[in-house]
């Protein structure tokens, strides 16, 4: 005799699956109990939240499926930000909640929550299993979906009573079963033909790539790609790390916070080859002024976004590494593109040129250090606001999957529950989450975890007292009236103390090195507290709304 | 704007039409009529759905609607020749006498079926094209309705294409 709890287990197991986040209630009691002695992890969150953005940045580390596990009713609502944070950045994850009993579905009975209903926004595809029968093969369907195509999360509810239900034998399993889901991974032959002529014929080509690339493992692709055909890349916050930051076409992150020299490529170029981008408004800036020159190459796996936002004149359906590797296979090299990358470099070397001189503690000064000290090593997860922007703009990502970030929701709190993740993905690199005293406070309870399990990742807060994105807005477009976004002094390394993990706090420039060596050189988890410059900005900016190549804040040559 | 007919082969579970019907929401997409029941193709049913758009608009519904993993098939048979029906009831006042007399003659005109007859009201059901049903409201109108519902629009293609999941 199996129960339906059983069969889950064994159904995560077939799956492959190691590690699983979550927290005990009512609702899922059975399958906790079949857990108590099963051969998978299970890592004890203190908030469900936490549980989604840890198997989030599980997945975004590994390219697994990520899997989180809470009760009915408000385990399964906390998971929702997670769930949906997933969604906007196309995450695979897999949540699985506990719900009353079919019996008492649908009555308002105790910790009952119509999470299905609630998730089908920000799911890929959700289910409510209602016979114990059905549990393997809905199983084996919601992992193939959420790691297929273009990614996403998938919930599985199941009422107690069918975890609970006692079968004869196991359900046979088969292959997924599913007719109306078949993505495209292969590119239309002739499309393709069409975009190797326009790459052969342009004489300002510009490489926009984004999330898709890391997602699909197209980074060695779009390297030699742009290498052959000598073309610049720029990428979007999710495709920081797609080529390294030191390469010499990589001209950084592109849109409000992007770069000059990439900003003012997409507005020059007169083609745009967008590979797992979306064309995102943070990107875009107003639509009619990016890219006003140049013919667009779409590459993407899912079809609803080629021509959602920016018509393409060459679209193209599938998987971003095998159009890649068919477009580069097609072209047979480029002897220079001299004006072009010139001009380029120019606009590169200027920004450049009046980087960081000061001698306070700025943000970039602590980026730029830790970069330094982690080289390649380092996986890089952050909050949200000025720090996660800090981050992406003077941290030299050299890899894909060490950038692990929030960028279609902007989940604050994402960071630190996802750097606990990406710890277990990858042990043996050094996780750090870099926070704003803001946003490691929506989810500081989870300093509870990594002091239980002594999970070694080291906490960054650029701490300047402030919500500081939301006070950056109001000082340039609300007058300086600070509106509820001044916070207290928090001594965090006092709260890291009560719940049993080091740290420090630094004050001053050449404290930060050592501060920073203590932490990586520690076993354990770790809290540094930076008190930053408080009116430090994140510059350049473009304002929303206006052309991507007005840019505020620009420092004058 | 125009309306764009649409057929949506579904699997036939719990949650697909409130998985549809939601997309249309949250996507501020303009929802003309929606119909929905079992078809030829076992397991499966087939939507047929009116929708408002540009033809921008109506290709990113298309869009949209196939990325559910419930929908099978997504076929835009606005251009094609086909035939189309709705189905309206409609409770009319028609006291005895000369005025239910007439009722019953512009019935007889629209090919309707007088269903119900009370006292002072009869029950029309009529089948046919849009404009139809909206003519015979209209004349239907100065009797005096007192109920009135229709179906939304079921279409097919003309002739032996079809919309089948494999073609």
């Amino acid at each position: 005799m199996k129960t339906g709890a059983k069969l889950l287990i064994e159904g995560l197991q077939r799956e492959g699956v190691e590690t699983i986040f979550g927290y005990p209630g009512g609702s899922v009691l059975p399958v906790y109990d079949e857990l108590y002695d099963a051969p998978v992890r299970h890592v004890l969150v203190r908030h469900e939240q936490a549980a989604a953005h840890a198997a989030d940045g599980y997945a975004r580390a590994s390219g697994r499926v990520g899997v989180c596990l809470a009760t009915s009713g408000p385990g399964a609502c906390n998971l929702v930000t997670g769930i949906a944070t997933a969604y906007m950045d196309s995450v695979p994850l897999v949540a699985i909640t506990g719900q009353v009993p079919t019996s008492m579905l649908g009555n308002d009975a105790f910790q009952e929550s119509d999470i299905t209903g609630i998730t089908m926004p920000v799911t890929k595809h959700n289910y409510l299993v209602k016979r114990a029968e059905d549990l393997p093969q809905t199983v084996r369907d919601a992992f193939f979906i959420a790691g297929t195509g273009r990614q996403g999360p998938v919930l599985i509810d199941i009422p107690k009573d069918v975890m609970t239900a006692q079968l004869t034998e196991a359900p046979p399993v088969g292959s997924h079963r599913l007719r109306g889901y078949q993505p495209t991974y292969e590119g239309h032959a002739l499309q393709i033909e069409k975009a190797v002529a326009l790459i052969g014929e342009a004489e300002r080509p510009l490489l926009y790539v984004g999330g898709g690339v890391i997602a699909s493992g197209a980074s060695e692709e779009v390297r030699r790609l742009a290498e052959l055909m000598v073309i610049p890349v720029t990428t979007t916050l999710m495709g920081l790390g797609a080529l390294s930051c030191d390469h010499p076409l990589n001209l950084g992150m592109i849109g409000m916070h992007g770069t000059e020299a990439a900003n003012y490529a997409v507005t020059e170029c007169d083609l745009l080859i967008a590979v797992g981008v979306r064309f995102d408004d943070r990107v875009t800036g107003k639509l009619d002024a990016f890219a006003p020159n140049a013919r667009i190459i779409h590459i993407d796996i899912d079809p609803a976004e080629i021509g959602k936002n920016k018509p393409a004149d060459i679209p193209i359906v599938g998987d971003a590494r095998r159009i890649l590797e068919a477009i580069t296979h097609r072209l047979a090299g480029q002897d220079g593109r001299d004006g072009w990358l010139e001009r380029v470099h120019r606009w590169k070397a200027s920004a450049a040129a009046h980087s960081d001189g000061e001698d306070t503690l700025s943000p970039a000064y602590i980026l730029q250090e830790m970069s330094d000290l982690l080289g390649s090593s380092g996986i890089i997860v952050s909050e949200v606001g000025q720090n996660q922007m800090w981050a992406a703009q003077h941290y030299c990502f050299r890899r894909p999957r060490t950038w692990i970030s929030s960028g279609g929701l902007g989940t604050m709190g994402y960071g630190f529950p996802a750097a606990i993740g990406a710890h277990f993905a990858r042990p043996e690199e050094t996780v750090v989450d870099v926070a704003g005293d803001g946003s490691i406070q929506m989810n500081i309870q989870e300093l509870g975890t990594v002091a239980q399990y002594r999970i070694p990742v080291k906490i960054v807060i650029l701490n300047n007292m402030y919500l500081g994105m939301v006070r950056q807005w109001q000082e340039l477009f609300y007058d300086r009236r600070y509106s509820y976004t001044e916070l207290p002094p928090v001594d965090f390394v006092g709260i890291g103390r009560a719940y049993g993990v080091d740290g420090i706090r630094v004050e001053d420039r050449q404290d930060v090195r050592p501060a920073l060596q203590a932490a990586f050189e520690s076993d354990g988890p770790f809290v540094l507290d930076f008190r930053i410059d408080r009116e430090a900005n994140v510059f350049p900016m473009v304002p929303a709304g206006a052309a991507i190549n007005e840019m505020i804040g620009r420092r004058q040559a | 704007m125009k309306p764009h007919t649409l057929h949506v082969l579904v699997e036939n579970r719990a949650g697909v039409l409130s998985r549809v019907a939601g997309l249309f929401s949250r996507r501020g997409f303009n929802i003309e009529s929606l119909t929905v029941g079992t078809c030829e193709e076992p397991g499966m049913s087939r939507m047929t759905i009116v929708v408002l758009g540009d033809d921008a608009e109506v290709e990113q519904v298309k869009k949209q609607l196939n990325k559910l993993i419930d929908i099978i098939k997504v076929s835009d048979i606005t251009e094609r020749s086909t035939v189309e029906r709705e189905l309206a009831l409609i409770k009319v006042t028609a006291e005895p006498g000369e005025s239910r007399a007439e009722v019953m003659q512009i019935a007889s005109i629209f090919r309707a079926h007088i269903i119900d007859v009370g006292a002072k009201s009869v029950i029309l059901q009529v089948t046919g094209d849009s404009d139809k049903i909206d003519a015979l409201e209209g004349l239907l109108r100065q009797y005096g309705i007192r109920e009135f519902v229709r179906t939304g629009k079921i279409a097919l293609i003309r002739g032996s294409k079809s919309s089948k999941s494999q073609n």
